[in-house]
């Protein structure tokens, strides 16, 4: 196996070049069947990071992973299970989506930031679902959105992953 | 912030001595952002599933061909020296990642970003957004045309500068293979002193990210060429479906 390139920080001056109109809306904000998946970013001494930019991917309703173009220029189209956003100057970040259905729906997550000198890639488990990691489970609010804080560093630390034939 | 670039590169040689690994250190004190970024503790090792073996699939509907040309974005030419940055993307099996999103963002010649949050007192190009995007190709090669960006200060620790670079984001083939990481420039003093570059410890991974001169790139009375390849992780698809593709 070749040596991978490593990873190096999203530094601070992402913003211009990687948000975009609809970038967070993997379905359009209130659309029937939707929810919010939202929280903050947070570093080790409990302060919101402003500069850190959340991915996730998903599989759809029926647990089916879409393997459809769009997400650059959705126009309202397909969902194309794939979101990113920004967090805001608060440290806050929020998708429009469906919940993922099939045998282990989860949001895969990837979390990059100032600061954070490589990616790190998580998950969110739904409240509802069987098969969790103990921590990676969003808190269903009384509105019905979903709520999942990740934290970089500290006494809540988020549970981070490595996978097989990748690099820590 | 006294701290003076010699005890920053002093720092920086104490843990390398002590870690002679590949990937960039989380906890890397040089870089002072990392202090209350880095996680502590060690990375679940996990069997990815599903979601996590496919990546979005991005395609013409989501990219322009001339998002690649960051000289023409804004009807005037840019200033600074012209450059064609141009490589091929692969995975730890060497198989071409194929159809795949590149984006990059860079400063300016002048060295100073076109955003908000950038107040270096270096001029703004009006023609210059610093942005761009691509698909790779069925083989796997990405091309942009661009202006050499500068280097800049930033408030690291007293005098610091960071060295030329181009910022990449990419996509594999599996959603594990995510990379975001930055381009350098070979022959520039600055990056021995950098602690985000050397925040790879193992000089030969720091190569990895410096493209070379490539005369055979360059265009007469133009610009002038660098190749840089880029190789993610291994993907999890057998050798068997990639053939299929």
């Amino acid at each position: 196996m070749t040596d991978a390139a490593p990873g190096q920080t999203i530094g601070p001056f992402f913003h211009h070049a990687l948000a975009y109109p609809g970038d967070s809306e993997l379905v359009p904000f209130g659309a029937a069947g939707s929810v919010v998946l939202h929280g903050h970013v947070y570093d080790g001494a409990g302060t919101p990071v402003p500069d850190a930019m959340i991915e996730i991917r998903q599989a759809d309703a029926e647990g089916v992973v879409p393997a459809v173009e769009g997400s650059l220029r959705r126009r309202g189209a397909a969902f194309t299970g794939w979101g990113r956003c920004c967090t805001d100057t608060s440290g806050r970040y929020w998708f429009s989506t469906v919940e993922p259905g099939g045998a282990t729906p989860f949001f895969a997550v990837t979390v990059f930031a100032r600061g954070l000198l490589d990616r790190l890639f998580t998950r969110i488990y739904l409240p509802d679902g069987a098969d969790t990691v103990d921590g990676l489970v969003a808190e269903r609010e009384a509105d019905g959105r979903l709520r999942f804080d990740i934290h970089l560093q500290g006494e809540n630390e988020t549970v981070f992953f490595s996978f097989p034939r990748h690099r820590s | 912030m006294t701290t003076s670039q010699h005890e920053i590169s002093d720092e920086i040689a104490k843990i390398q001595a002590d870690s002679p690994r590949g990937a960039p250190l989380l906890d890397f004190p040089p870089y002072r952002s990392s202090l209350l970024r880095h996680p502590t503790k060690e990375l679940r090792h996990a069997d990815p599933e599903g979601v996590e073996l496919v990546a979005p699939v991005f395609g013409p509907s989501d990219v322009a061909p001339v998002e690649a040309d960051l000289t023409v974005q804004r009807g005037g030419e840019p200033i600074g020296e012209r450059i064609r940055v141009h490589g091929r993307v692969v995975d730890g099996d060497g198989r071409p990642v194929r159809r795949q999103l590149v984006e990059i963002w860079q400063a300016n010649a002048a060295g100073r970003y076109s955003h908000q949050g950038d107040q270096h007192p270096a001029p703004l190009d009006p023609n210059f957004t610093g942005v761009g995007r691509c698909l790779t190709d069925d083989d796997g090669w990405y091309t942009f045309t661009t202006i050499k960006p500068g280097p800049y200060p930033w408030r690291n620790h007293h005098n610091a500068w960071r060295p030329a670079h181009i910022h990449f984001s990419l996509f594999g083939t599996d959603f594990t293979q995510r990379l975001i990481t930055q381009m350098y420039f070979p022959g520039d003093q600055l990056l021995a002193l950098d602690p985000i570059a050397q925040s790879i410890s193992d000089p030969a991974a720091l190569q990895r990210l410096t493209a070379s001169y490539d005369h055979s790139l360059s265009e007469h009375e133009w610009l002038l060429g660098y190749r840089w390849d880029i190789v993610l992780t291994g993907s999890h698809a057998t050798h068997m479906e990639a053939s299929d593709d």
